[in-house]
Order: structure tokens, then sequence, then C-alpha cells
């Protein structure tokens, strides 16, 4: 396998596993929404919480987390940008 | 004054520009004491805001292609994070969002989490290749990598549609703010904005845009975030509300419990002159409804929201402007957490604003009061003589209940600080935010409709020999016709038929969605796969949005249609998607599978580093 196509299987697992994250955040959990405004957290319904701030912080977390990921994929591979400026 | 260049002293200079803006609303403060009247502070928020955004547009004035069309690629990350940021959060978003969530409560917020989580598909399947592949435009992208110009005039086709619909609703949003701040009628309001806009966008493009939309991002956070503080700590909801309006959260629920949510029948409304536009609260704020459709239902328009936000074009092409792939992937996440900042303080104000209506024991409280107390209220006054506000006394007991106090969704952001008691300044302020998150969106949208009717249609289709000086003139000259035709819409006040800006997220996921996704992760994806797709996802999703909206079912049909699966209006790109996915895979498996040119085109499009697929000028 030559290393542009290790790269891209290596770039596609990884963009599973951030959709798999994702779909976790913004559709999973708010199937069971019910059972989950049944418990709370830092005193608000849980299903409310994650709806009003939750899913929209753990977007933002996974997003870096994602993007240094990513850059680190470059790395071993030998794809990484020079910074320009 | 600054050494080195105009990217490396970005810092500096917004940083001197935010203090400057402080020192603005200090300012107004002080004009407030020493007696200036609040009609004037408005004026003057808005007048003010909207010249240093006219004079950043003239000072970024340019005549070269690529500084025009992708503001010369050289957008730090954070700060392209901001803009994009800007151009994300409509008018409708910085007004009426808080209001959703107030009168909608969880059901509502399925949007906060759309218009967020499609942040992640942006970053993961789209932001990083588009940037790579170095266009200039989305339809830049269909054209080049499917070929030809059919499919590239399908993109524009459906980028029309999409942003159109966007942008007057935003034109006619600047134009009721307009017209609220300076006290103009809103016909002139909306040529007021579509002025403003122009002057931001038209003589630097995107450079233009994207140094605007920085400075607009700083006016209309800080214009969000400064009275949802102020008011939690008046009315003792906390310092930082973001994590402590647990027990208000569970106070509103009592509440809800002891004035009882009642829904009011259509007629009783209309006996009692409800004006349009205005609603009540019927549904509660925290709990999640119960039984299978109402979860299908918050699940499928995130879903589309999501997927809607990963295609509309005016936000994937600020990633185009970053120096490389790699800025392009960091942008987005720093453009969601800018978003995040405001997205997650609207569920807050909703809350606040909600308790300082609801709570009896506040001074605030006018639910369970006397009607006849209420009405002599100030605020309650002025906003009752402009129809934002209506009172209907239903079982004529004399005292207000939940269900007949009547609002219109905006209030919640515009008249909260001064219900909560805050001085007149922080109203003022409010008003130039609104006004920078409209201007903001409509400048994005603008310009990506104008850029690509200039760059696909004119440029690449019509006259490929045009040189600089004149495919810039056609730019311009476009962007002029399109603004003037969005403000010439809004000025009938369509919007009402036009419905929701919903649309442009479904119209966008219809027909751009899957050709972008497959154009990089699928190299089978042909031309032919790609017209096919294009065209009838957007022309299903059209044909079901006249189908199930009543005020078009009922002319065209002859009757109201009921929603196939609870795919209504607000979800039609739930139909058109999947239909331009299927016939695109269906059809490029039918077809000749791509030449040997255009796959290593892809191939090269998946690698962050090396030549970018089209030339720095183009």
């Amino acid at each position: 396998m030559s290393n542009k196509d290790a790269y891209w299987n290596k770039t596609k697992n990884h963009m599973i596993v951030t959709l798999v994250l994702w779909a976790f955040f913004s559709l999973v959990i708010f199937m069971f929404g019910s059972e989950l405004n049944t418990m709370s957290f830092l005193g608000y319904p849980l299903a409310y919480y994650m709806t009003a701030q939750g899913s929209l912080l753990a977007f933002v977390v996974m997003l870096f987390w994602t993007a240094n990921k990513q850059e680190k994929i470059d790395e071993e591979h030998g794809y990484s940008e020079r910074e320009e400026d | 004054m600054f050494k080195g260049n105009f990217i490396q002293n970005l810092p500096k200079i917004y940083g001197t520009y935010t203090g400057g803006f402080f020192v603005f609303i200090i300012l107004m403060a002080i004009a407030e004491q020493a007696g200036v009247s609040a009609k004037n502070i408005g004026v003057m928020f808005v007048a003010f805001t909207v010249l240093i955004y006219a004079m950043i547009g003239y000072l970024s004035r340019t005549i070269q292609v690529d500084a025009y069309y992708v503001a010369g690629r050289q957008v730090p990350t954070v700060f392209n994070g901001m803009a994009t940021a800007a151009d994300w959060m409509s008018g409708a978003s910085f007004v009426a969002l808080a209001g959703g969530v107030y009168f909608g409560g969880y059901t509502y917020m399925a949007f906060l989490v759309g218009w967020t989580g499609g942040y992640v598909l942006v970053a993961t399947l789209m932001a990083p290749y588009l940037r790579k592949f170095g266009c200039y435009t989305v339809p830049d992208f269909i054209g080049t990598r499917y070929g030809g110009n059919l499919v590239r005039a399908c993109s524009v086709f459906v980028l029309f549609i999409a942003s159109f619909t966007y942008v007057t609703a935003q034109i006619n949003a600047t134009g009721t703010i307009a017209s609220r701040a300076l006290g103009i009628p809103f016909e002139a309001g909306v040529w007021v904005g579509l002025i403003s806009i122009l002057i931001c966008s038209m003589l630097g493009g995107m450079r233009a845009v994207t140094w605007t939309q920085v400075a607009q991002y700083i006016v209309l956070i800080v214009a969000y975030l400064i009275p949802v503080f102020w008011i939690s700590n008046k009315v003792g909801g906390g310092v930082f509300p973001h994590l402590m309006l647990g027990d208000e959260v569970a106070r509103l629920g009592e509440l809800e419990q002891q004035f009882g949510l009642v829904k009011n029948s259509a007629a009783d409304m209309k006996a009692a002159g409800v004006p349009g536009g205005l609603k009540y609260i019927s549904g509660s704020h925290s709990g999640v409804p119960e039984g299978g459709m109402a979860v299908w239902k918050y699940l499928s328009l995130a879903i589309c929201m999501m997927v809607g936000t990963a295609s509309l074009p005016h936000i994937l092409m600020r990633y185009f402007t970053t120096p490389t792939v790699r800025a392009a992937r960091k942008s987005v996440a720093w453009s969601l957490f800018f978003i995040f900042l405001l997205y997650s303080s609207a569920p807050m104000l909703a809350t606040l604003s909600k308790l300082a209506l609801m709570d009896p024991n506040l001074p605030t409280g006018i639910i369970g009061k006397s009607i006849s107390d209420v009405q002599s209220i100030e605020w309650v006054q002025r906003w009752s003589e402009v129809k934002q506000v209506f009172i209907a006394d239903f079982n004529g007991d004399g005292i207000l209940q939940l269900n007949e106090w009547f609002m219109r969704g905006d209030v919640v952001v515009l008249a909260t600080p001064e219900v909560a008691g805050l001085p007149f300044v922080i109203s003022g302020l409010v008003f130039a935010g609104g006004m920078a998150a409209a201007m903001s969106t409509a400048d994005g949208l603008v310009l990506a409709i104008s850029n690509a009717l200039s760059h696909d249609i004119y440029y690449k289709i019509i006259d490929p020999k045009a040189d600089t000086a004149k495919r810039l003139l056609v730019a311009r000259v476009l962007l002029v016709i399109i603004g003037a035709a969005g403000a010439y819409i809004a000025s009938f006040r369509l919007t009402s038929i036009l419905g929701s800006v919903a649309w442009a997220f479904d119209f966008a996921m219809s027909g751009l969605f899957f050709p972008l996704v497959l154009g990089v992760w699928w190299k089978r994806a042909t031309r032919a796969g790609a017209i096919a797709g294009i065209m009838t996802g957007i022309l299903s999703g059209l044909f079901y949005l006249l189908w199930v909206y009543p005020k078009f079912s009922v002319p065209i049909f002859g009757g109201v249609n009921t929603p196939f699966l609870g795919i209504d209006h607000l979800r039609f790109g739930l139909i058109g998607a999947p239909v331009c996915l299927v016939v695109m895979v269906v059809v490029s498996l039918m077809t000749k599978e791509p030449d040997a040119a255009t796959q290593k085109m892809v191939d090269d499009t998946r690698i962050p580093t090396g030549k970018a697929i089209l030339g720095r000028q183009h």
C-alpha cells in the first residue's frame, strides 16, 4: 500500500470516529430525552442541559481534538504543511 | 503607529477597536445620565457602528481577483473564526433565537444542536478539501471536479435558490432594526440597511467583508453577553448564568404547574384580535415531550439543520480564505467556539426573561397580576403601541393568565433589558448588535450569490477571455443588483409568505450536500450522476415544499396535505437530500467512471500538501 493510500485510510477512519461521536451527541442522546431528563447536571435536567449547552460544548471540543489528531496523521505521513507566514 | 504588515498587526488593530467600542459605550452611558434621549442614543449606536464598518469596507478596497474572491487567502485562523461566526449568526439568531427558546422550550432547541452540530460535518467532510482544491466559489469546485458548464450551472441554480431565500430575510431584519433604531419607516429602513451592506462589500469583495465581519462579531457578541450577565446578576440568577440557572429552570417548572399550560383555540385568538406573529407560552420550558413522534420531530429538525449547515455556500466559502488546509480545519473549530458563546447564552436569556415575567415574587413579574396594573407598566405600553405585545382576557377575570399574554419572539432580546430595569444604553447596544448580526450575514450571502454569478456564470461560461478589470466590474454590478433585488422583495414584507430561514438549509442540503461530499469521498462519482443528483434533489425538495406548505398547497393542489412521516415545510430537505443521493449513486454507476485526470484530481484534493488544483489566480 502506498503512503498516499495509507494516509487516506487513516484519514477515513478518523472521519468515521469523529462522525460516530457527532451522531452520539447530536442524535443518539436525544432519542432518550425523557429518560435523561430524570437525571440532573449542575441542577439542570440532563436532556435540557445537553440541548441548551452540553452537546454544543461537546462539538467545540470535538472539533479542536479532531483538527489536532488530523495534523498528527498529516505529520506521520509527511503531508504536513509548511507554515508560510 | 504599527510595525510590520496588516496581518501581523491584526490583534493590535482589533484590540484597539474593541477598547474603542467600550469607550463609546461608556460615553453613551454618560450621555444618558446627562439627559440625552433614549431615541438619540439608539441612533448614535447604530450610526457609529455602521460608519466604522463602512470605513473598514473602504480601506479594504481591492483590484485583485484573489483578494476580491477569497481575501487573498491570508486570513488567520482565529480571525476567520470570528468572521465566520458573524457570517453565520444572522439577525434572526440575534433577535429571535432566545425568543424561540422562550416559546418553544426543549423542542425548539433542536435548532441549537442543529446549527452547531453541522460544523462537525463542515470540518470533517468539506472545509479542508475545498480549501486544498483552491476554488473561488462552491460551484467552482463542483464545476471543476465533475467537469463541464452544465453541472456548474446546476450548482449555481441551487446556490441561488438557497442563498436568496436567506438573504431577503436578512435584509428584512436589517430594515426592521434600522427602522426601530433610527425611527424611520420600515420601507426606508430596508434601503438604509442595503446601502450599509453594499458599502461594506462592494469595493473590497471578500477581503472587505472579512474584516468588517470580524468587527461586527465583536459588536454583536459584546451586545449579547453584557445584557445576559447583567440581567442574571440583577435578578439573582448568579454571577455566571450558564452554570447557575438550575434552580431557575426548576422554578419555571413549578410556575408552569401553578399557572397551567393552556392551549388557546384559534377562534378565541381571532375573536380577541391577537396581532399576527405574536405568541404565548403553551409548552414546557425544560420538559421533554412524550412519544416517538416528538422524538422524531426533534431529530429530523436537527438533521436538516446540520446537513444544511454543511451545504450553505456562504459558510463554506469562508474557509477558502485561510492560508493553509490545516488553518481551514482549525478555523472551523474557532468558528464554532465563537458561535457557542452566543448560542449557549440564548437559552439562559430565555430562562431569565421568562422568570422575570412569570415569577410573582419578583418585582418584574406580570403573570397572575391584575390586567389593569400590567397595562399601566411603561414598557408594556410602549411595546403594545407597536403591536409587539398584547393582552387578551379570555376568561374575563381581570387577572393576567399565562395563556393571555402574547408577545413577539424578538421582544425577549429587545425588551428584556428594559423589563429588568437596565439603563437604556444597553438597549442601544442591543440595537447595534442586532444590526451587526443582520448586516454581516446579508453581506456574506449577497457576496456568495454575486460571486457565483460573476465567476461561474459570467467568467467561466459566458466570457472566459474577460480581463481582471472587467471581471471585477461585473462582480460589483451583480452585487448591487442582487442586493437591490433582495431589498425590493424585502420591502414588500413578503417574508411571511416566503416562510422561514430554515428553507435555505433544506434547499442547500437537497441540492448541494451529496455532490460536495461525494466529490471528495467517492472517486466513482461522475458528471452525469452529479447533474442528475443536483436537479432531482432540488426539484423533489421544492415540489415537496409546494405540496406540504399550506400557503402553497391550497392554491396549487386545492387543499391542505398531511405531512408524510411528520416531514413538514421546515424539514423538506429530508426528501430532497436522499433523492439526490440515490439518483447520484445510481446514475454514476450507470455511466463510465471518471477519467484518470479526474481521479488524480480527487487524489490530490485529499492531501493537504502540494499544489492546489486551481491556480492562485484563475
